[in-house]
């Protein structure tokens, strides 16, 4: 089948992008620097016998070409090596601890970023050069320049810290008891239906969702209103009017066509929608991906660093390897 | 001697601008306007802050978390500093990391783009792949690895912030020469001989103008909010160097006693990178137009 | 003959930013059952927006300020909301030129045309069997019917928008440059299938075009339309044996006459702004003939012959 052909195709093309990210996070994290280990452990006077134990133990002391592949090696099997502060720690572990965090916020990011994006832009579009029009792309540019932690904060100032309705920080309540299935403590809170953890877990969640989403919504907005404007311009809409199609229809047929191109965005938005993740982790002390790579930046913890890059490359490439898939099914001009 | 100078330079900036600005649309130049007015606002901000400044931003001018008054606009910090003064001079360091992080990654991702594209090549194709791959990764996480390793310093935020924005330069500029090497006038040059140095500086380069203008200043925004993001998560400046994006880190577990701690630093960041992007707005609507 | 379609004193003004453009004004035409009417022009001499009017269909910033589209004596101008819609496909569709951007590029072929019938109110059953006998009757195989437009050709894709816009049997069919985007040999394919349809349905068809060789080979009667008013129109034989409006001579003048054996006479100078078109005859500017009156006032549309009108003073003379 052409369908299968093409996914794998596409997917063999992740394969470079991801090794390409992995060699530029190995120069950056393992070459630049000169010794990582003695860059953290340099200035608490080690004997020399007892750092080169540990660059033994690391593997840091073999040459950089044998680093590098040994490290590829080990990466494709899922492991990410050890922790150079906590000693033993395995990364792989923790990254396993972080990662639904990630994703929870992630999703829900990117659920409200579409939900607001795509209202607002197809209000603007359908009404072309109003007021209304006006005021939704002076949304979508106002809200492309947002400082994430800062519009974060206000809302934690405004919802939690002034009127109490959500909480401050966090992803749950440590009070709540919550059996983890998952890891996605939502989707946990279901499967055990534990309707108190649900809500709570939920009401964490909606701040750092709407810190992310409406940051991100702006570009949809504009994209969805001007592939709008000009669908509803086209041809063919004129040509459905002159065959006497009921509106609705028109507005939906010119909607299926505007809504193709915000598809393939998102998938190249996903990358913003990471980093924007990881600054809203940060202010929300969100337990995820980010607040991790924040954390090991303070230790300079480098093995622990390139996994989170390694990842992140990782998650891009998939990403858009299932936009790629998602824009081939709706798109009939896409030839597989 | 400086007055030659200055009125040479005078005489290029308004080439330049008359070259970006026009066709661009009425409501675009308003856009560019607003945006260049807020920008020059900041700009000059900075330059004069020892003058705007009532405080030292550095030596604490009061007791802890004062509220605004008189003396202190702004209240103070939890140090006893000036927040008006730290945002006014704050101003230079972001202008400073953003301006050197542009300018480095736009004099080697133009270049290289215009090389790559007009020859194209095995070359080409390893440079775009590597390019696109690192486009398409997050480029803050990419510039947090960078400015980690580098540590927190100005310049290697800079460092970082410009090698994460060169794709977005050689993307865009190799894009444009394979459109532009197709059009008759380049072919043209190719058969008359010209060299082809003298047809990238001549010929090329000045009809990618406005588009290297509009990413210019797009970036310029993207850099802002990135260079905030770095100095909020301390990888940009070391205590007691004032900057928005620290300082806004710094105020986190003081919003609910000093929420104007927060509230201003952010915004400035904000601001700056609204105006940056309406410049870069409203040169795109006649780049949209042409197409 | 009992006539299909009726236009009177039609005026259609675009009111744009730089001016009201005066794209139709004081328009009549009359087409007959099974009748082929051409109406022939310069681009921006208002005739695509004479098509749009006869649905209703003028698109902002234009404006219909008078007149009279009668379809079987209903007046379409009338007509608002679902009864315009009901007309629209109904009693009057239309085709457009370019057939590569008036299919919707993301639905099945089978999709649109048998949208048209659901969305008159024919059951999904019948709609099934119309679409494929539809198909056939515009030369295409039924295999097509599961096809995307960009799969088939210019051609193929006409015809899709023909077996749409056919699907109700409307009475008037206004095609607008039908043939104008594609290859000549297609371009006769396509002028034959609808010779054919209107043949067989009786379906009186507004042919839109500037190619008056096309209109020669092809109309009934001729409206020769000229910044915005129709200068001349007849039975089409009367008109090309005997031109009497001096646009027309010059029209015919610039077409290559293969028997004649003379060059084709470019007409000279431009046509005139609509937002501010001269006074008096509006061809004047250009006219070998012109005389003092010709700059002063407007000649109408005046019947001279049996089914035949002019707007010319030079008639006048004549008499």
């Amino acid at each position: 089948m052409g369908l299968l052909r093409y996914i794998a195709l596409r997917a063999s093309l992740i394969i470079p992008s991801v090794l390409i990210l992995y060699t530029i996070a190995f120069i950056v994290l393992r070459v630049l620097p000169g010794n990582p280990v003695l860059a953290v452990l340099g200035t608490k006077n080690i004997p020399e016998e007892q750092l080169q134990a540990i660059m033994e133990e690391l593997g840091l002391n073999k040459p950089l070409y044998v680093q590098y592949f040994e490290y590829l090696w080990n990466v494709l099997q899922g492991d990410f090596g050890t922790s150079l502060i906590i000693r033993g720690r395995s990364i792989s572990a923790d990254l396993a601890d972080r990662l639904p965090a990630t994703v929870e916020l992630a999703v829900a990011g990117m659920f409200v970023s579409l939900l607001l994006g795509i209202t607002t832009g197809l209000v603007a579009g359908l009404k072309k050069d109003t007021k209304i029009d006006i005021s939704l792309r002076v949304y979508g540019a106002i809200t492309y320049t947002i400082f994430i932690p800062w519009f974060g904060l206000i809302l934690q100032l405004l919802f939690a810290l002034w009127l109490g309705l959500l909480p401050v920080s966090g992803r749950i309540d440590p009070g709540t008891a919550l059996e983890e299935v998952t890891g996605f403590y939502l989707l946990d809170s279901l499967i055990t239906r534990n309707k108190e953890a649900f809500i709570d877990a939920l009401s964490h969640l909606v701040l750092p969702a709407l810190t992310l989403g409406i940051v991100l919504s702006g570009p949809y907005t504009r994209l969805l209103r001007n592939n709008l404007v000009v669908a509803l311009e086209s041809n063919y809409v004129m040509a459905y009017r002159a065959r006497g199609v009921r509106n609705y229809r028109i507005t939906w047929h010119a909607f299926r066509n505007a809504i193709i191109p915000v598809v393939t965005y998102a998938g190249l938005q996903f990358a913003l929608l990471l980093g924007g993740a990881v600054l809203t982790e940060t202010t929300f002390d969100w337990p995820g991906i980010g607040t991790y790579l924040v954390e090991k930046i303070q230790y300079r913890d480098y093995p622990a660093i390139q996994a989170v890059v390694v990842v992140f490359a990782f998650a891009v490439g998939v990403v858009s390897l299932i936009v790629d898939i998602i824009y081939a099914l709706i798109d009939p001009r896409v030839r597989y | 001697m400086i007055a030659v100078y200055s009125r040479k330079l005078l005489g290029r900036v308004g080439r330049v601008s008359r070259i970006v600005l026009e066709g661009v649309p009425p409501t675009g130049r308003k856009l560019v306007y607003v945006g260049l007015a807020i920008v020059l606002v900041i700009v000059f901000m900075a330059i004069a802050a020892p003058i705007i400044a009532p405080h030292s931003p550095t030596a604490p001018s009061g007791r802890p978390l004062e509220p605004p008054s008189r003396e202190h606009p702004f209240g103070t910090d939890r140090l006893g500093r000036d927040v008006f003064s730290r945002i006014v001079y704050g101003s230079r360091t972001v202008l400073w990391v953003v301006a050197v992080a542009v300018i480095i990654s736009s004099s080697i991702g133009i270049p290289m783009g215009l090389i790559s594209g007009y020859y194209g090549g095995v070359v080409d194709r390893v440079l775009s792949m590597i390019m696109d791959a690192v486009y398409a990764f997050p480029s803050l996480v990419l510039a947090i690895a960078l400015a980690a390793a580098l540590g927190p310093r100005p310049e290697n935020a800079a460092v970082a912030i410009a090698v994460v924005y060169i794709p977005t330069y050689f993307r865009m500029v190799r894009g444009q020469v394979l459109q532009l090497r197709e059009t008759p006038f380049l072919e043209a040059a190719r058969v008359l001989g010209i060299p082809s140095t003298r047809i990238m500086r001549r010929h090329l380069l000045p009809h990618l103008l406005p588009t290297i203008m509009v990413v210019f200043s797009l970036s310029a925004a993207d850099a802002v909010l990135t260079e905030a993001a770095l100095s909020f998560l301390g990888l940009a400046v070391r205590p007691p160097t004032p900057d928005w994006g620290f300082d806004l880190y710094s105020a986190k577990g003081f919003a609910r006693s000093a929420p104007l701690l927060i509230a201003i630093p952010g915004f400035m960041i904000t601001v700056l990178a609204l105006g940056l992007a309406l410049i870069g707005e409203g040169l795109s609507e006649r780049v949209r137009r042409t197409r | 003959m009992r006539e299909v379609l009726r236009i009177e004193d039609l005026t259609v003004y675009y009111y744009t930013l730089r001016g009201v453009v005066r794209a139709v004004e004081r328009v009549y035409l009359e087409a007959g059952r099974g009748e082929l009417v051409a109406i022939v022009g310069e681009s921006g001499c208002g005739k695509s927006t004479l098509g749009y009017s006869i649905l209703k269909l003028v698109p902002p910033p234009g404006r219909i300020l008078s007149g009279r589209v009668e379809v079987d004596s209903v007046d379409i101008l009338e007509l608002e909301g679902d009864k315009l819609r009901h007309a629209r496909g109904e009693l009057v569709s239309m085709i457009f030129q370019d057939p590569f951007t008036t299919l919707d590029p993301v639905r099945r072929v089978e999709e649109q045309i048998a949208e048209v019938l659901l969305e008159h109110g024919i059951s999904k059953e019948e709609a099934i069997d119309r679409v494929y006998d539809l198909l056939r009757s515009v030369g295409l195989s039924e295999r097509l019917a599961r096809m995307y437009p960009h799969q088939l050709s210019g051609g193929q894709r006409q015809r899709v928008s023909i077996a749409a816009a056919i699907a109700l049997e409307p009475r008037v069919l206004v095609a607008d440059e039908p043939t104008t985007a594609l290859d000549v040999v297609v371009q006769k394919q396509i002028m034959d299938l609808l010779d054919s349809i209107r043949r067989e349905k009786g379906m009186a068809v507004i042919l839109i075009t500037h190619d008056i060789v096309l209109a020669a080979e092809r109309a009934d009667k001729i409206a020769i339309m000229y910044a915005g008013k129709i200068v001349e129109e007849g039975p089409i034989d009367e008109v090309l044996k005997e031109p009497r409006h001096p646009y027309t001579k010059a029209l015919l003048a610039s077409v290559i006459d293969i028997e004649s054996r003379e060059w084709p006479q470019a007409i000279t100078g431009q046509p005139p702004d609509l937002r501010k078109p001269p006074p008096g005859c509006r061809f004047a500017p250009r006219c070998r003939y012109v005389f003092d009156k010709c700059r002063r006032e407007e000649p109408e549309l005046v019947e001279v012959d049996h089914g035949r009108r002019i707007a010319c003073w030079l008639e006048e003379r004549r008499l």
